[in-house]
């Protein structure tokens, strides 16, 4: 939780209430209030997926649903929006790699 | 099939008003928003803002978003459909939707297309590696959520909401190393530049980004000094280390959804891009859909909010269902937008809605 706000001079930062769900296959913790996105960021997490066809790293960049660039596998279904859809305890969060998106295709 | 007379798509600053009137007008509503959350821009925007009581002025958009929705509490026939995007839109008014990995539909006697703006992007080498951020979505990221994606940052482009957001990334702890304008002046307001410069950050002017570098993520930008004609003077090139990259050039209006319903569309640059040609009642081309906000031309929230009460207001007398006090409630929201672009910044807003009255008439 070191990616996380502890003071601040407007904003009010309460303790919240955790949030445990799988990323990667990993048990990993975020808090209420989360986007999925947002708890990934906190915990360090920088590559939201890969780009098709070069397997560039891709980031978050837009926060409003729009680019597509933090799009996830979130139980099961595939290009969810993580930016835009809360987290809830349990989901499981996969990456979308290439790979699997290639045995989609055929 | 859901039935409604009024639906409104996107539950930003102009939906959330535009809802208000149509609500008070008795009008059967609902508002379809593909966050999870409704206020769009306001959620993440700690600072006060400028203008009169009328225009919300002195108080921060994250209350303002608190108090739009509070102000639509009341209405028992206004419908919020969150997580909800709208995936086709139909000349007929019937609107195709995505909610919770389903499809519905939903029939309207007039639409509100209240979409917003996503933010623009710049051509640079390398510029799609993580933690090269738009200037909303860190805004976002630190400002709502409260999470801090990284160290250091480099912002580039200094209008309104880089200078805004930068200030904000340091309050919250970000070291900001560098702030470049391409052009040979600061873009936006003084009083935001100073409190920066006050507190020690560098704004350079006549400057850009070459390329980012890093491997699997950011780990340095090269800057360049441009001439007049924005090109590269050989020999200054700087390297700085940092592990964010904000991006904060400009915004486009979210113009698909009208294109999609065929509503006449142009380019417009002072406005931002693609805008649906609305008349002086921001109706569109197709009658009885009605356009309002970011989406009909890129200005603050505070426009955007007069130009929802409006949209609302002229979407009920279309549907003949006036809203009481439409008449005094129109002069005193059209003076209000009046207001806000009578200033320095408002002249290029004025000189682009100009261009769009001209292209409507040979439309």
């Amino acid at each position: 939780m070191t990616n996380r706000i502890v003071e601040h001079p407007i904003l009010e930062v309460k303790p919240k209430k955790k949030i445990r769900f799988v990323f990667e296959e990993k048990e990993v913790e975020g808090v209420e209030g989360d986007t999925i996105a947002s708890a990934l960021v906190a915990l360090g997490v920088v590559t939201m997926g890969h780009s098709l066809k070069k397997h560039r790293p891709r980031g978050f960049y837009c926060a409003i649903g729009n680019c597509a660039s933090c799009d996830m596998t979130v139980n099961g279904i595939k290009n969810v929006r993580t930016c835009i859809t809360p987290l809830e305890e349990k989901m499981i969060v996969k990456r979308e790699f290439v790979e699997d998106i290639q045995d989609d295709i055929r | 099939m859901i039935y409604a007379d009024v639906l409104i798509v996107g539950g930003g600053p102009s939906g959330l008003t535009a809802a208000k009137m149509c609500c008070e007008a008795g009008l059967s509503t609902i508002i379809v928003e593909r966050s999870h959350i409704l206020g769009g821009q306001l959620t993440k925007q700690t600072h006060k803002f400028f203008g009169s009581k009328d225009q919300y002025a002195k108080m921060r958009g994250i209350d303002i978003a608190v108090k739009l929705q509070e102000d639509l509490a009341s209405f028992n026939t206004l419908t919020m459909m969150l997580e909800t995007t709208v995936v086709g839109l139909y000349e007929d008014k019937v609107v195709t939707i995505l909610q919770h990995n389903e499809y519905k539909k939903i029939k309207a006697k007039a639409i509100i297309l209240a979409t917003g703006a996503s933010e623009k992007f710049l051509a640079f080498e390398n510029n799609d590696l993580p933690q090269i951020v738009g200037a909303g979505a860190l805004q976002t990221l630190v400002n709502l959520y409260q999470v801090i994606p990284g160290k250091s940052m480099v912002m580039i482009g200094s209008g309104n909401i880089g200078l805004i957001v930068s200030y904000q990334m340091l309050q919250a702890g970000i070291e900001v190393k560098k702030v470049i304008e391409a052009t040979d002046r600061i873009g936006g307001y003084k009083v935001h530049a100073s409190k920066l410069k006050r507190l020690g950050v560098d704004i350079q002017t006549r400057k850009t980004i070459k390329r980012a570098i890093g491997k699997d993520q950011l780990e340095a930008v090269e800057i360049v000094r441009i001439d007049e004609n924005f090109q590269e003077i050989e020999g200054t090139s700087e390297i700085i280390e940092t592990d964010l990259l904000c991006v904060s050039v400009g915004l486009s209006p979210l113009h698909q959804l009208a294109s999609m319903m065929n509503c006449k569309t142009t380019y417009i640059s002072e406005l931002g891009g693609y805008v649906p040609l609305i008349d002086d009642h921001f109706q569109c081309s197709v009658p009885g859909v009605f356009a309002c906000g970011d989406m009909v031309g890129i200005e603050e929230a505070s426009s955007a909010m007069m130009e929802g009460y409006l949209a609302g207001l002229y979407t009920c007398n279309y549907l003949n269902q006036p809203h009481l006090e439409a008449e005094s409630l129109i002069s005193h929201y059209e003076n209000q937008l009046y207001e806000l672009r009578n200033g320095l910044f408002g002249r290029k807003t004025l000189r682009g809605i100009e261009k769009r009255k001209e292209n409507l008439i040979h439309a």
